[in-house]
């Protein structure tokens, strides 16, 4: 089980004071929480990308490029990077790139993006959003895949000949999560490769969370990557904790009330009862967080939001501590020990090389007998 | 055995409110107007009062809370809707409106629609025909020629000739509604997530 944290980058005022953190001091927490995270001993850290304010992470490959070069063991990781208006061309470059200077600890999500006008800024059309990403996609994994690529397709200009450098580190491609809220194409895009499948279900009831995994594990399945329940499934989760629980609700209700999303909604009670959100002590989150897989089974990567709604850096790493020594080891130890043998872990650069020699050494043998 | 399912929703605030008392009428009467032609009708009302809260939420958060959503799917699963409005305004109320924003562009594609709606005076009975009409045109509902107004005065003044009209008047609305519920094949539970488009058909463009 991976657990790790995901941030949005976003920019906003903590409503309990008023201050707002200029874009430099932004950038600088995004840093200093993802260094927090591999000191407490998370697996994960993933950047957002947007192209808009109050949004500063715009550059993921520089940020996680300098994060690599400052951590030994975090996975870098995007939530999300942009199929749709990024060319994928230079997806492929950047994030190969990364990968060499990493020592392949990246992979990325991809999504589609929901800010309408941010197409159009990059040359394209909201409403082509999933052909966009179907497209986009299948050539990006084709420019890691070939060395030389030939390409037509709607949206971009065609390749002649084409190779994209670096290649990607030992040969193998970062490994790819699909992230989508609603939309079954983008649980069957990622079932049709045999990708993983990512829910950022953050904001959405479980119920609907269930049904989406539910779809990408029978596709997977029905395109012969292996059993349903092998499937590769990642799930968002959102917490804030206090050693007792009613300190933390008190201490994060101003933040959830005022919070960017879903602020001036529905009370701290009803959106914690019908989200993920659970608001509380430790123990309280890991029992939530342990149930999240009654509902879509074993699953291997587990992100939480932490830096948002205008929470303070010094709180944000006060929840990181909490979560690195409280947290993260209950739940790898009662994944682990429910985690039946034959489902996999989440695919990390080794095992991918790994599973690539094998397989290269199963055709070698296979061509030696038939000869 | 219940053939059909007819989801009845309406907008009144007040309890008892004439719109309530409207939307019952036209739900009896399209019960009555099915069984005459052999069809079994279960009738689910949906209150909106109850749901204003989680309207608002619903637009913020995007998602609705368990008693809107199963609220939401009685009308997604009917076979025939009645929609019952007060006028405010000049137009239905906004609570009427949200709902229908939630509902989605395409929950009524194709349904059998009555629509009804109540004022203080007969002035703002054009509100079928320039305000419902026109939305329930815009998401491809199929809706009875007869749209159904009452005022304050047809629920009983004078000497009865108006409630007298106003029955005939729910009468004739739901017996154009009922054929046509009839008519349809029972939609019953939608699942998005059951039948996926093929991904090669996406890779070959749609």
């Amino acid at each position: 089980m991976q657990v790790g944290i995901f941030s949005v980058g976003d920019v906003t005022t903590d409503p309990t004071n008023g201050r707002t953190p200029s874009e430099a001091e932004r950038i600088k927490a995004m840093v200093t929480i993802a260094l927090k995270a591999e000191e407490v001993g998370l697996d994960v850290f993933a950047t957002g990308e947007h192209h808009n304010p109050p949004f500063v992470p715009s550059s993921p490959t520089t940020m996680l490029g300098y994060l690599a070069a400052r951590t030994e063991r975090l996975i870098l990781s995007t939530a999300t990077t942009l199929i749709t208006t990024n060319d994928p061309v230079k997806i492929a470059e950047d994030y190969a790139m990364l990968q060499h200077l990493a020592g392949g600890r990246v992979d990325l999500m991809m999504g589609r993006g929901n800010t309408g006008p941010v197409y159009p800024w990059f040359g394209q059309d909201i409403r082509n959003g999933i052909p966009l990403a179907v497209e986009n996609y299948a050539l990006l994994r084709r420019l890691w895949r070939e060395d030389v690529v030939s390409w037509e397709g709607t949206f971009r200009t065609p390749l002649q000949s084409f190779t994209s450098v670096p290649r990607p580190l030992d040969g193998v491609a970062p490994f790819v999560w699909h992230g989508s809220i609603r939309s079954p194409e983008i649980a069957e895009q990622a079932a049709y490769y045999g990708d993983g499948f990512f829910h950022n279900n953050i904001f959405w009831p479980m119920e609907h969370t269930r049904q989406m995994v539910a779809l990408y594990r029978r596709r997977y399945e029905h395109y012969g990557h292996g059993q349903a329940d092998q499937a590769i499934v990642g799930l968002g989760g959102q917490v804030f904790m206090r050693k007792n629980s009613q300190d933390a609700v008190r201490e994060f209700r101003p933040y959830f009330d005022n919070a960017p999303v879903y602020g001036h909604g529905p009370s701290l009670e009803d959106f914690t009862e019908q989200t993920p959100l659970t608001v509380g002590s430790p123990q309280e989150v890991i029992e939530r967080t342990l149930a999240f897989r009654e509902e879509v089974g074993d699953y291997q990567r587990q992100l939480f939001l932490m830096d948002h709604a205008g929470l303070p850096l010094k709180t944000v790493l006060e929840q990181l501590d909490i979560l690195g020594e409280q947290v993260v080891p209950v739940l790898r130890k009662e994944f682990d020990a429910r985690r039946p043998a034959h489902v996999p872990e989440a695919p990390t650069h080794a095992s991918l090389v790994a599973a690539a020699s094998a397989t290269a050494s199963q055709g070698a043998t296979t061509g030696a007998l038939s000869r | 055995m219940t053939d059909r399912t007819l989801a009845v929703v309406t907008a009144g605030l007040s309890q008892p409110s004439s719109t309530r008392l409207l939307a019952d009428q036209l739900a009896a009467a399209a019960d009555e107007a099915l069984r005459e032609i052999g069809v079994t009708t279960q009738v689910e009302i949906v209150e909106l009062r109850e749901h204003a809260h989680d309207l608002i939420d619903n637009l913020l958060t995007g998602f609705p809370s368990p008693a809107l959503g199963a609220a939401l799917d009685t009308v997604l699963g009917a076979d025939g809707l009645i929609a019952v409005t007060p006028v405010f305004t000049a137009s239905y109320s906004g609570l009427f409106k949200t709902f229908v924003d939630v509902l989605g562009p395409d929950a009524l594609t194709g349904m059998p629609v009555l629509i009804a709606a109540t004022a203080g005076t007969a002035r703002h009975s054009l509100i079928l025909d320039h305000a419902m009409r026109p939305l329930f045109s815009h998401l491809r509902a199929v809706v009875v020629p007869t749209g159904v107004f009452a005022a304050a005065d047809d629920w009983g003044s004078g000497d009865g000739t108006a409630t007298r009209a106003l029955a005939d008047r729910v009468k004739r609305a739901a017996g154009e509604l009922a054929p046509l519920i009839a008519a349809r094949e029972p939609r019953g539970p939608l699942d998005p997530f059951a039948v996926p488009i093929p991904f090669e058909q996406l890779l070959a463009g749609g």
